[in-house]
Parts: C-alpha cells; structure tokens; sequence
C-alpha cells in the first residue's frame, strides 16, 4: 500500500533526499510511516514540528488539554492565537500549516487502560510526552504488550532523560523502574517548574529517535539512557538492560494485560485525605480575614521565589521541605490556614501537621491561584 | 580517593542543594551511608527500610549496580556514582 512522492512532495524533502542515509527510500519509508504522540505539550510540541517537517505520513495526537498562557514558555506548537483552544486542535492547525502533506489523527481524551490499545494499534511508532507515571506505566505496558518500540523522553526542571523502549531486544521503562514513586515523594513539574528550552531539547532528540527508527539509520538509543543537564551542558550516557524477570516485558511476565494505573502508582481517585472541617474555600477565608477580631494564622508552605511572586497579606512563609523543622514556631492554639499554589502541597502539609499534633488547621481549596480568581482579581497567577 | 556522588535536581533540595557531594568510601553502600548521614532527609527518600527505593536507581560510573554487586561494589577512586530517580515530566500541566 505504499504511497509514492509527488513532485510537490519531491521538491519539499529535497534536502533529505540528497543524503545517502534518506535517500528516496528513506523518505518513502516515511511518508509510510504513523507516529503516535502522546501529549502535544512541552515534548510534545517540538516533537509535533520536525516529525511533520521530516513528512512522517501519519501523526496521532492524544491530549485533552487546552491551551494556557502558561504554556507558551516551552509549548512552541501553539501561540497567543490558539489560547483557550484544546491542544489537539492547536496543534493539528500548525501541523497543517507547516506541512499538508502530514494526515493528522486526533484524540481529546486522556489515554486510559479501556483506550489504550484501541489507540496505539494502528501506529508503528509509540511517543510518550506525558507528564504524570501513571501515564508512563499505562503508555510502556500498552507499547510492550502491542509490541511496537516507545520513544521515552522526561524532563525536570533543567534535567532531562530520553531512551528508546519495547523494542523486543531492549528493556522497557518497567525494567528501569519497576515501581513509580509513591505520590509526594518526587516533585512534579507544576511543583518544580520546568527550564523551557528543555522541552525543545529533549523532544528533539525523541523526534531524531523516531525518525532513525523509520528509516533504519544510525544506532538507536536501544539500551542507553541519556541524560541531559541544561545548567552543566553536560549530556551523559548509562547502559539499561532488558531485566529476565520484568514484571511486563521479561520471560515470565506477571502483566499481561492493562492494569488500573492510578491504583498502580497509589494514587487515591480524587480524596486529599481531608474532612469537610478541614477545608476553606478562598471566599470563605476572605469573609473571616475581613472581620474583625482574631485572625488565622495563615502559612504559606510554597518556595521562596514562588512568595516573592505573589503571596497573602498576613501570611508566614515556610516551605514545606523545611516544615518539620518549624513546628515550635507554628501557633497551637490559633486556627491555622495553609496555602500553595493549588492546594496540594498544603494537603500535604496538613497530613504534616496533624502528625505533629496541631488539630485547628484548613487547607485553602484551590490555593493561591483561587483566591486571586474568586477574591482579588489583581494579583498575578502562575 | 573520594568518589564523586552526584545528586540529581529533583534530590538536590534535600543534599544542601549540592550537584555533587565528595565522599571517601570503599563500597557503593557505605558512600551512601556516608551521604545519608550528612543529609538524614536524603536517606528518607532513597531508603525505605534501608533498602533502596525501587524508583531510586544507582550507577556505578554507566553501569547499575543491581547488575554489579549491588550495595557491595568495590569504588575505586576514578568510579562517579550517580543516583538517578525516576521523572515524569513532559507535558508540564500548570
Ligand atoms: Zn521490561
């Protein structure tokens, strides 16, 4: 069934077709080939530009995103004229604008364990650009199980990790990480930040990756973990092996279907853990701070550099990495309210807290980033 | 010889902020004994039960100790050891 160049096409890729390792073969190979793309965010962008720029005939894009303000630092794919509208759809256009030669599939939807088959099937190529573990143990079982090759990429902050994975004569993620990290453990992106270059580098290197695989070119990262470090620019190697006793991918594997990722990754469905007493909505906060009489004690448990960007009138900054070191500082018998950005890492303090014996504490619901839009629309969000 | 341990980002909060931390050690167990008694918060996040964490890997210059000799491999004074989480980030949700 395969499809031959035009001449349109010819002129297009003529670049490529004047090196040996393309060639014509090369480009056919492919203008034949489907790349799935998992995530059309921070990886997902540059990912998105050069495969359809190098003519991979057939793109998926699964995201169910829109896109933010926030994500313009790093997420190239899209602009100030998408905002607001679902990534997928942001993406496609610039795709088509940059190449109408690439037929574009999408997916607005979060890939799951009753999907994920049905999505990965009809591709040759696998490419995890997601920002969660549930996600990645979901995308390496599936591309394991569906036996088709998963180009791994992971970033923090200015630190990235690229590999290729599921290929029937390397190891797959589970044979790195047999086990994610319980939650809390490791800081996520949206905790941590992200260096917004990094993205560009580590997509770069997935999309190289995709596109040797296709051809047949050069030595794939089969095996290898490379590891990038934007601050020492300083790129560095180290061996994987295929694990015998994988879990999915070794001689007597005990996976043998999808699994239920979240409860994988010990991720509750929706519970912070905290009763009803132990919540405070912004509005809520904002009614008791504006009458008079004694006010709650409010800590705020975000970074340094996050406080200097905006913070609470009244409040007390103490990250929570260094909150157990504080606690003969905190008040025992006035009410305490945490806050963060979004509400998690002040549930988290919370939980903390509790251990240590405060009992009069509420989570501000939502954070910092819900009293701005429901209280006071003038102070910066982030 | 001291052996170079380097300390990824995402651990760096708990190791003084340090990339790297020098220690003199005949083993790659006892260097991360060492390492964890100067930094105990560290310790929580790369032992449970003083076993290493299971999305803790850690190399011996590129090659994993659970394919060396584990906690019992010899350094030698030119060997780097690196410890390297597991990280999910890429789509980077705000
Ligand atoms: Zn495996």
């Amino acid at each position: 069934m395969d499809s031959q160049l035009s001449n349109d096409e010819i002129r297009r890729y003529s670049r490529h077709l004047i090196m040996p390792e393309v060639g014509l073969q090369g480009q056919q190979k492919l203008k034949n080939a489907s790349v799935l793309l998992i995530g059309a965010g921070g990886l997902g962008s540059p990912l998105g530009l050069y495969l359809a720029a190098a003519g991979i005939g057939k793109l998926g894009l699964v995201d169910f995103d829109v896109v933010d303000e926030s994500n313009l630092q790093r997420q190239i794919i899209h602009g100030t004229s998408t905002l607001g509208q679902p990534k997928h759809a942001s993406a496609k256009a610039r795709i088509h604008d940059l190449n109408p030669f690439v037929e574009v599939e999408t997916y607005n939807t979060a890939l799951s364990s009753d999907n994920a088959l049905d999505i990965l099937r009809p591709y040759d190529i696998v490419i995890d650009g997601t920002d969660n573990f549930p996600t990645r143990y979901l995308v390496n079982d599936a591309c394991v199980l569906l036996n088709k090759p998963n180009v791994y990429g992971s970033i923090f902050r200015f630190e990235g990790q690229a590999s290729v994975f599921a290929v029937k004569e390397g190891p797959c993620y589970r044979c790195l990480y047999p086990e994610p990290p319980p939650p809390g453990l490791v800081p996520s992106c949206a905790e941590g930040g992200v260096f917004g270059v990094l993205p560009g580098i580590i997509g770069t290197i997935q999309a190289t990756e995709a596109i040797k695989l296709i051809i047949g070119a050069g030595a794939p990262l089969i095996g290898r973990l490379l590891l990038f470090d934007a601050l020492d620019m300083r790129f560095r190697e180290l061996k994987l092996r295929k694990n015998p006793n994988c879990p999915v991918c070794g001689s007597h594997p005990t996976v043998t279907k999808l699994i239920d990722y979240q409860q994988f990754c010990g991720i509750a469905p929706t519970s912070d853990g905290l009763t009803d007493e132990e919540r405070i909505t912004p509005r809520q906060l904002a009614g008791v701070m504006g009458a008079p009489g004694t006010h709650p004690f409010l800590l705020d448990v975000r970074e340094p550099h996050e406080w200097e960007i905006v913070h609470l009138n009244e409040a007390t900054l103490v990250p929570l990495n260094t909150l157990a070191g504080h606690f003969d500082e905190l008040p025992r018998e006035q009410e305490i309210v945490v806050y963060c950005k979004g509400g998690t890492r002040s549930a988290k303090a919370i939980d903390l807290l509790k251990n240590a014996g405060f009992h009069r504490i509420k989570n501000l619901e939502g954070g910092i980033t819900r009293w701005a839009t429901d209280v006071d629309p003038s102070l910066p969000t982030y | 010889m001291a052996t170079r341990i380097s300390i990824p980002t995402a651990l760096r909060q708990y190791a003084g902020n340090n990339s790297s931390v020098s220690i003199e050690a005949p083993t790659v167990g006892a260097a991360l004994k060492t390492l964890t008694a100067q930094y105990p918060d560290l310790g929580k996040h790369l032992f449970a039960d003083d076993k290493l964490r299971s999305f803790v890997n850690v190399y011996v210059n590129d090659d994993d100790i659970r394919y060396l000799d584990g906690e019992t491999t010899p350094l030698t004074e030119r060997d780097e050891i690196s410890i390297i989480p597991a990280i999910a980030g890429g789509n980077a949700k705000d």
